[in-house]
C-alpha cells in the first residue's frame, strides 16, 4: 500500500514534469552531462592506468630487471672501426646475486640475432639463451610440446623452444615438434612451443617481447660464444657482452627495494663503467597508482564541479517552479495537506528529475568512451563501480539541491499562497 | 451553561474568539471577541464590509490560521490550539472549500481535481475514481471527468469545486464568495447546488458581500469592525 502509493507519486511528479518538456529536458542537461563525463572520465582514467599497471604486473612486481647497456663513452668509441665494445653483465654476476640472502631466484638472458630456418622457411631470429628458470618466472602457457628444462642445460643440447611469435614468423605449428631448426649454422630440435604475451604495443615491454626463442644459456655461450659482430653502414660493430639482461626474483614484496639497492651497491663494486641498468617494476607500479590517483583527483574534480552546475540548475528551475505553482501548494494545504507531503511532491519531481538525467548520462557515460576506444585507440574500462557511484551521485544532486526549493514550498503560509496570482 | 450544549450540538461554536495582527507599530483588531455558533445543517451567509474581519472570519473558520484568542470548537473539539500539521488534518477530514477563483489545479483532470482530498486520505485509487465519478454526478459533470479545468467554463470549473469540496464528507462546506466570478445566471446555479445540497443535510458557511446570494443562506451574519453585528434566521 505504502509502496504503491510512492509509485502513484512518482507517477504524478513524472507527469508535472511532462507539462513543461522542454523545461525539464534542459534542466536535466546539467545533470546528463555532469554524470555522464564522471563515468567517461573516470572510465579513459581508469583504462590508461589499467594498460600501464597490466604492462608493470606483467614485469612482476617480485622483479628487478638488470639490462646491460652501452655506457655513452663506448658509443663513440665503437664508430671507430674495428674497436670492439665490452660491456654488460658478467656470468659471475649471477652469483654474487644469488648469494644476497632476499634473492629468491635469477635468471640470466644472453640475446643472439641469428639466420634460422625451418624447412624452406629463412628468417631472422631473436634467440635468448637461457636457463628453465625463465620459464618459471615468466609463466606462459606452453601450446605444445615443452619448455626448457635443467637437464638440457646439463647435457647442453641443441634444443629450442619457439614462442608463439617465433612459430608463426617461422610457420612452425605442432607438428613442427622434433623438427630441426638451423640457427646460425647450428641444428636445434625443436622440443616446444609457448604462448607469446597478448600484450598490445606499448611504451612498456615485458621481458620476453620480440623474442622468437629460446636455447639453453650454456648451449649459446658454447655455440655462439659472447662476440656479436655486425656489418651496419661500412663499420664493423663488434660487442662482447656476456649477459644482455637478467631478471631477479625477490623473495618477498616488501623486500624488493632494499634488494634492488644491494645489487646496484654489488655491482657497482664489479664494474668499473655504469655498463647496466636497473628496473624495479615495483617501483613503477607505485608511481603509476601515484599518478592514476592524481588523475582521478583531478578528473573527479572537474566532474565535480559540472555536477554542482548541474544541480544549481535544477535547483534554480525547481525554485522558479515553485513560485510558479505557489497557488496550487496553497490549494493543496487548504484541502490538508501537510507540510511533509509538499515537500516530499516536490523532492520527487526533483529527484525524478535528477535521476533521469542520471541515468541519459550513464548512458552517455557508457558511449563516450566506447566511441574514444574507437577512434582515438585508447583504452577504456568503465567500471561498473563508476555507474554504482553516479546514480548515487545523481540521486543526491536531486536530493540536495531539491531539498530547499521543497522546504520553501513548504514554509509558504496558505492564506497567502491561495491569494498568489 | 448552555456553551457546552452548544459545543455538543453545533457543528462550529466560537468563544470570545480574537485575532490582532501587528502592522509595524500598529495593532489591528481584526477580530474583537467572536461568540457565535452554527448549528449543523444549517446554512449561513457571513456578510460585512470589507475590513468588517469576514476574510479573517474565513481564514479561521477554515483552521488556515490561528486566533490570538479564545476558542474555537469544530465539531465539538478545540482546534484553536492546534499545531500545524494537526490543522492540516482537521482541514483534510472535516472541512470543503470552495472559492471565489474556483482553485482547481490546472496540470489535473475532474476527476483527479475531485480525488485530491481521497489522495491525502490516502484512499485506495480504485475507491477514490469510484467517489470521484459520484460526486461528478450529483454536480453534473459526469461526462467531463477527463477534462482539464481549462477546457470547462467557469460554471463548470465551480461544480468541480464543489465536487472536491464533497469529496471528504465534511462537516461543513465553507464557501468564498463562491459566485464572485461567474455571471448571475451560472452564480444562481451555484447557488441553488448549494441550496440543494443544505437540502439533503450539508451544513454551509457562506462568506459574500452580496446581499441577493445572502439570501439564498438560511441565516445570515453581519459583521463590523470584527464583531457581530447581528444575526438573522428563522
Amino acid at each position: 500500500m505504502k509502496r504503491l502509493r510512492l509509485l502513484r507519486d512518482i507517477h504524478l511528479g513524472i507527469k508535472n514534469l511532462l507539462l513543461h518538456k522542454l523545461r525539464s529536458l534542459l534542466t536535466m542537461m546539467g545533470v546528463v552531462f555532469g554524470v555522464g563525463s564522471v563515468i567517461a572520465m573516470l572510465a579513459v582514467g581508469e583504462g590508461a592506468s589499467k594498460e600501464a599497471l597490466e604492462q608493470i604486473r606483467r614485469m612482476g612486481s617480485h622483479n628487478v630487471i638488470i639490462t646491460a647497456m652501452k655506457p655513452t663513452a663506448e658509443q663513440s668509441a665503437a664508430n671507430s672501426r674495428v674497436r670492439m665494445s665490452i660491456y654488460g653483465l658478467l656470468y659471475e654476476d649471477e652469483g654474487r646475486i644469488a648469494a644476497i640472502p632476499s634473492v629468491a631466484r635469477t635468471v640470466p638472458v644472453k640475446v643472439i640475432l641469428k639466420q634460422g630456418r625451418l624447412g624452406r622457411r629463412t628468417m631472422e631470429l631473436r634467440v635468448m639463451g637461457t636457463t628453465a628458470s625463465w620459464f618459471r618466472l615468466v609463466r606462459r602457457p606452453v601450446l605444445a610440446g615443452r619448455v626448457l628444462s635443467d637437464e638440457d642445460q646439463l647435457r647442453r643440447g641443441n634444443v629450442v623452444v619457439l614462442t608463439e611469435h617465433g612459430a608463426r614468423r617461422l610457420l612452425a605449428t605442432e607438428a613442427s615438434i622434433g623438427k630441426f631448426v638451423l640457427i646460425g649454422g647450428e641444428y636445434f630440435e625443436v622440443v616446444g612451443i609457448v604462448q607469446s604475451d597478448s600484450a598490445s604495443e606499448g611504451a612498456m615491454q615485458t621481458p620476453d617481447q620480440q623474442t622468437d626463442a629460446y636455447i639453453p644459456l650454456k648451449v649459446a655461450k658454447s655455440r655462439f660464444g659472447d662476440v656479436f659482430s655486425q656489418r651496419k653502414d661500412g663499420t664493423r660493430i663488434r660487442e662482447l657482452v656476456q649477459l644482455h639482461k637478467m631478471i631477479v626474483e625477490v623473495r618477498s614484496i616488501d623486500e624488493v627495494e632494499g634488494t634492488a639497492e644491494a645489487i646496484e651497491h654489488m655491482l657497482k663494486r664489479f664494474h668499473k663503467k655504469q655498463d647496466y641498468s636497473l628496473s624495479v617494476p615495483l617501483a613503477l607500479l607505485r608511481q603509476a597508482e601515484a599518478t592514476k590517483r592524481t588523475f582521478n583527483i583531478v578528473l573527479g574534480s572537474i566532474a565535480g564541479i559540472s555536477l554542482l552546475v548541474g544541480g544549481i540548475g535544477i535547483m534554480n528551475i525547481m525554485l522558479a517552479n515553485v513560485t510558479e505553482r505557489t497557488r496550487e501548494i496553497g490549494i493543496r494545504r487548504a484541502i490538508g495537506a501537510k507540510r511533509r507531503q509538499i515537500v516530499m511532491q516536490f523532492l520527487i519531481e526533483t529527484v525524478v528529475l535528477s535521476m533521469a538525467g542520471g541515468g541519459v548520462g550513464i548512458g552517455m557515460g557508457v558511449l563516450i568512451p566506447k566511441m574514444i576506444t574507437r577512434f582515438a585507440g585508447m583504452p577504456t574500462v568503465v567500471s561498473a563501480s563508476s555507474l554504482v557511484l553516479s546514480v548515487g551521485i545523481s540521486l543526491s544532486v536531486g536530493l540536495v539541491f531539491g531539498i530547499y526549493p521543497a522546504l520553501r514550498a513548504a514554509r509558504l503560509d496558505p492564506i497567502e499562497a491561495l491569494r498568489h496570482e | 451553561m448552555s456553551g457546552s450544549q452548544d459545543t455538543e450540538y453545533a457543528a462550529v461554536h466560537m468563544r470570545d474568539l480574537h485575532k490582532i495582527y501587528t502592522m509595524g507599530t500598529q495593532e489591528v483588531r481584526a477580530l474583537d471577541g467572536i461568540t457565535t455558533s452554527f448549528e449543523k445543517g444549517s446554512f449561513w451567509a457571513i456578510m460585512g464590509p470589507s475590513g468588517s474581519g469576514k476574510s479573517t472570519m474565513l481564514n479561521l473558520l477554515g483552521c488556515l490560521d490561528r486566533p490570538t484568542s479564545g476558542q474555537y470548537f469544530l465539531n465539538g473539539q478545540d482546534v484553536s490550539v492546534l499545531e500545524d500539521d494537526e490543522l492540516s488534518d482537521i482541514r483534510l477530514k472535516y472541512l470543503g472549500f470552495i472559492f471565489q477563483s474556483f482553485n482547481l489545479i490546472p496540470q489535473l483532470t475532474v476527476e483527479e481535481n475531485i480525488q485530491l482530498p481521497l489522495y491525502y486520505l490516502g484512499w485506495d485509487p480504485e475507491d477514490s475514481s469510484e467517489r470521484a465519478r459520484e460526486l461528478a454526478a450529483r454536480v453534473g459533470l459526469e461526462d467531463r471527468l477527463d477534462h482539464r479545468p481549462n477546457e470547462l467554463s467557469g460554471g463548470q470549473q465551480q461544480r468541480v469545486a464543489v465536487a472536491r469540496a464533497l469529496a471528504n464528507d465534511p462537516v461543513f462546506l465553507l464557501a468564498d464568495e463562491p459566485t464572485g466570478n461567474l455571471d448571475s445566471h451560472t452564480g444562481k446555479e451555484i447557488m441553488d447546488l448549494l441550496s440543494e445540497l443544505n437540502d439533503q443535510g450539508k451544513t454551509i458557511i457562506m462568506v459574500t458581500h452580496e446581499a441577493e446570494i445572502a439570501s439564498h443562506a438560511t441565516h445570515q451574519l453581519h459583521m463590523r469592525d470584527g464583531l457581530v453585528e447581528r444575526t438573522e434566521g428563522p
